[in-house]
């Protein structure tokens, strides 16, 4: 059987964590690519001065092509790619199919073929039901969920999280 | 809010394909009760998506999920269809909200029940129950889980 389902705090952002900014609040976002309220909250998150993570969260009832964007995403990364494939889906939440995920590849400069094979793998796989299931313990019930300080924010940032944000930590 | 320990109310309710599923027909398996306020509103969407995804490991461990609303088994059929999820879905429509008001989930203002978990034994009584402070905080599975780590489901 699967590890329990209890609640636990988020993990702290560990090496196997997609991390971007180096100072700054640090906000854990739980999320999903083909999530239009994900997409908006990149945009509005795009250029504070954050420590950032990214989680997965695809809730394929909800969004049948967002695990599959997920393990994409994780596939570019083990080519070091990550942020820039995570933007660009969400940049372009209009051409989420594989050819356009091939097309995103290639315009990457990345190995298609290994691409592939490692978005099907058990790895890449495991690696988006870790962080989903961190998602559930946590509490996560809609994408996007962000973690600021312990404290979980569900929905696009309203203007006072945001001004918040900005401000920093302190 | 119903409290543990107490026997829960016998009721018999109609799921979304019109069969009637009654508390005698759970007692040996441990139940769980997801009352919610209505079908088609945008947070039990969420609620229900994501509670699919713990539909088959809540199984491994002995229990059962409905839903149950006031709508009736015809817009829960289209629900679960607009969701694409399987959790049955009972329907409290008449009288309405009967069994929302016998576990004392009923939300008289609004004419729903509220947002509600209750999780009930194999022998008809209430092992754990937990309702929301309101209708927009939706209670995680983590809730579940935790309730269940607590009592272990037979």
């Amino acid at each position: 059987m699967a590890d329990s389902l209890s609640s636990a705090q988020p993990p702290a952002p560990s090496a196997e964590d997609h991390v971007r900014g180096e100072s700054g609040l640090l906000v854990i976002e739980y999320g999903d690519y083909e999530c239009p309220y994900c997409a908006k909250t990149e945009m509005l998150l795009a250029d504070l001065p954050l420590r950032r993570v990214f989680r997965h969260f695809p809730v394929p009832s909800k969004h049948p092509r967002a695990p599959a964007l997920s393990h994409a995403a994780e596939a570019v990364a083990l080519q070091g790619r990550f942020w820039e494939m995570h933007e660009s889906l969400f940049t372009d939440q209009g051409h989420l199919d594989d050819p356009h995920l091939w097309n995103r590849i290639r315009d990457l400069g990345l190995d298609l073929d290994r691409f592939e094979a490692d978005r099907r793998s058990d790895r890449v796989r495991e690696r988006v039901e870790r962080d989903f299931r961190s998602g559930l313990r946590a509490g996560v019930m809609t994408t996007p969920t962000l973690f600021v300080n312990g404290e979980a924010y569900a929905g696009v940032p309203d203007a006072e999280l945001l001004t918040r944000l900005r401000a920093g930590p302190g | 809010m119903i409290a543990p320990g107490t026997p829960a109310p016998d009721f018999a309710l109609k799921d979304q394909d019109g069969n009637v599923v009654s508390l005698d027909d759970l007692k040996g398996q441990t139940t769980l009760l997801v009352f919610y306020p209505l079908d088609f509103s945008p947070v039990c969407t969420d609620q229900l998506n994501v509670y699919q995804e713990v539909l088959d490991e809540l199984r491994e461990r002995g229990v059962q999920m409905y839903g149950i609303s006031v709508d009736s088994a015809y817009s829960h059929k289209a629900f679960q269809e607009k969701l694409n999820v399987t959790i049955p879905l009972l329907s409290d429509f008449e009288p309405k909200g009967q069994v929302a008001r016998s576990f004392g989930v009923y939300a008289d203002d609004y004419g729903v029940a509220q947002r509600a978990l209750v999780l009930i034994g194999p022998d008809g009584v209430v092992k754990w129950s937990h309702v929301s402070p309101s209708p927009l905080e939706v209670p995680g599975v983590n809730l579940i889980f935790d309730a269940l780590d607590a009592a272990p489901a037979a």
